[in-house]
């Protein structure tokens, strides 16, 4: 099961040790090594261009994540809203994140963009409504 | 009901609501364009996938599918464009069809049409599209029109398409109606989940189960390599330690009443399990991400011809298909991987739908005379299939997309265009790999410098 190491704990290990990941920013998929210098600066190879080693260096720095979910509307014409955090927050968050926002409820009709819960988690970002619910019609 | 209208589109996602709005934009009046969407509400399968990354290329920011849905929708409602909810339609057919059939002159129908318009009969009128729809208020409807835009979408393959065997126990869900379940009804299909097949919809649905705080034990994929795309891969599973393991399959679901485990077993090269790698995983849901196919019946049912390999409609340069005036644009055409595609894809169709309306021409272009040349465009060495197939030289558009995908992951390689057997066109590919389409762009002033284009050729060397 232990495949890599998890994703979300790599913010905490990631000026110690070696850590390997795969670039996203296009189909090539480099698998990029990076390795913390004593003065705290990173070692970044096997990239083959400039936005993969930008790419490994926020992830091992400041990963961040769009998070996204559901939160139950009330007197909705669905019984539930997706939403999202407004910006990204610190991949570590998420799952506080997503405890934060299982008790919400809100009173249809809700619109993209009205905030479901302010400052998600202490992240300082609003989680906002993506899309438009109306009231339940009879 | 009965009505005449100049365009219909059937289906109301992405792909309808982009042809709808530019098919205005190209001079057809409101009241003669009519969108049918089956569900109770626009925007198709964006409103249930709620995660973000999409209108990257589109709109330049990252937005969820509710949110993209919600720009064309709002396009839609300015261009005061009339749409029907809850409708589907269950058949399209051509105007004297019926006799055609029964004389068998299927076949023998263009070179007719093209008969007549050499003598001048017939040349102005768009033959008529009979398009029977239902729905719960009106019953049965049948309207006119001129063109129709095919944007159906696709479905996901199926537990029976798969042929597992087992009992047909609770718990086994395709990725999609999970995803329906979750993100717009609000319940949870189950708590221990195992995955097959690593298509997009499968790795966002491990995340979003995780997420609501079922635990994913794993996602087996057949193939040596995922169908989905890196990102999802990266920040679906690996964010969530989630396993994958590729060229794995299930070869037995067991419980009766509900799901209670699967056998997963690795695969040779040829897809056959290998004995003595069979493992037991414990489980109440599984989720089905095997692959999605273009939803034609109605295609068929008109006589629009398919590419096996997309099973898609074979169109021209206009996204035309065989059938005159019938226009294909979304995942009704191929499967995309990325909405802003299919955006763009069904502008076009829109655009062309409505030139073809206001050329009102009759005669049969697809594979005529009167278009000037047809080249046909094929796809070659790793190369699946191509969209479109055919290029009318008179209607190709400045900037030809030609969109495809590549049968097999390929690092280093060169894609090659050759115009009858010249190479005209040689591009490096660091990496390309199944899961994500592929493009070229021909210039029409490049076709102009080959007057005896009959083949455009598209292989990977």
């Amino acid at each position: 099961m232990d495949i890599k190491k998890s994703g979300i704990e790599t913010e905490t290990k990631a000026t110690q040790e070696k850590q390997e990941l795969v670039c996203i920013r296009c189909p090539i998929g480099c698998r990029i090594t990076v390795e913390s210098n004593p003065d705290r600066t990173l070692h970044i190879t096997g990239n083959t261009c400039g936005r993969g080693a930008e790419y490994a260096e926020k992830e091992l720095t400041d990963p961040t994540r769009i998070v996204t979910s559901t939160v139950r509307v009330r007197n909705g014409n669905q019984p539930v809203v997706s939403v999202k955090t407004k910006e990204d927050i610190p991949k570590g968050k998420i799952m506080e994140c997503m405890e934060a926002i299982r008790g919400v409820e809100l009173e249809a009709p809700v619109h993209i963009g009205d905030v479901a819960l302010a400052d998600v988690a202490g992240t300082g970002v609003d989680m906002v409504v993506t899309k438009d619910v109306g009231l339940v019609t009879a | 009901m009965k009505k005449r209208v100049d365009i219909l589109i059937v289906g109301g996602g992405p792909a309808g609501l982009a042809a709808a709005v530019a098919a205005k934009e190209a001079g057809i009046r409101s009241e003669n364009i009519l969108l049918v969407e089956r569900d109770g509400e626009l925007g198709g399968i964006l409103n249930q996938c709620i995660h973000n990354g999409f209108g990257l290329h589109t709109f330049k920011e990252e937005l969820t599918g509710p949110e993209y849905a919600a720009r064309y929708e709002g396009k839609v409602y300015d261009a005061e464009i009339p749409y029907l909810l809850n409708t589907i339609v269950v058949d399209i057919r051509m105007e004297k069809e019926a006799e055609e059939k029964e004389s068998g002159a299927m076949e023998s129908a263009p070179a007719e049409t093209g008969e007549k318009n050499k003598d001048g009969n017939d040349s102005c009128v768009n033959k008529m599209k009979y398009v029977t729809a239902m729905n719960k208020s009106e019953g049965l409807l049948t309207v006119e029109a001129k063109a129709v835009v095919l944007a159906m979408g696709c479905r996901e393959r199926s537990r029976g398409a798969l042929n597992i065997p087992g009992y047909r126990p609770a718990g086994i869900y395709s990725a999609g109606t999970a995803q329906r379940y979750v993100n717009i009804e609000g319940r949870m299909p189950g708590r221990e989940v195992v995955i097959l097949g690593s298509g997009d919809i499968g790795l966002i649905m491990a995340r979003r189960m995780t997420l609501e705080g079922a635990k994913v034990k794993l996602v087996a994929e057949l193939l040596p390599y995922s169908g989905g795309l890196k990102r999802n891969i990266v920040q679906c599973l690996d964010d969530f330690s989630i396993p994958l393991k590729l060229s794995h399959t299930i070869i037995d679901i067991d419980g009766k009443e509900r799901v209670k485990g699967v056998t997963v077993a690795q695969v040779d090269e040829n897809r056959r399990p290998i004995a003595g790698t069979e493992e037991y995983i414990s489980c109440d849901t599984l989720l089905l991400s095997c692959g999605l196919i273009p939803e034609n019946e109605l295609s068929a049912g008109l006589g629009v011809t398919l590419n096996p390999v997309t099973s898609g409609p074979v169109v021209n340069e206009s996204l035309e298909t065989d059938v005159e005036g019938v226009f294909a644009c979304g995942n009704v055409l191929h499967v995309h991987d990325l909405v802003d595609y299919v955006s763009e894809e069904a502008e076009n169709a829109g655009r062309n739908a409505a030139a073809y309306i206001m050329r009102g021409r009759s005669e049969k272009e697809m594979t005529g005379s009167s278009s000037g040349q047809v080249i046909e465009i094929k796809a070659d060495k790793g190369v699946r299939y191509t969209v479109p197939s055919l290029l009318r030289q008179k209607y190709v558009q400045e900037e030809q997309v030609i969109r495809f995908r590549v049968g097999d992951a390929y690092r280093d390689a060169v894609l090659a265009v050759y115009f009858n057997d010249t190479p005209v066109m040689r591009i490096n590919k660091r990496a390309m790999v199944p899961g994500e389409m592929e493009q070229v762009k021909l210039k029409k002033s490049k076709l102009k410098d080959y007057p005896e284009l009959r083949e455009i050729r598209i292989a990977i060397e």
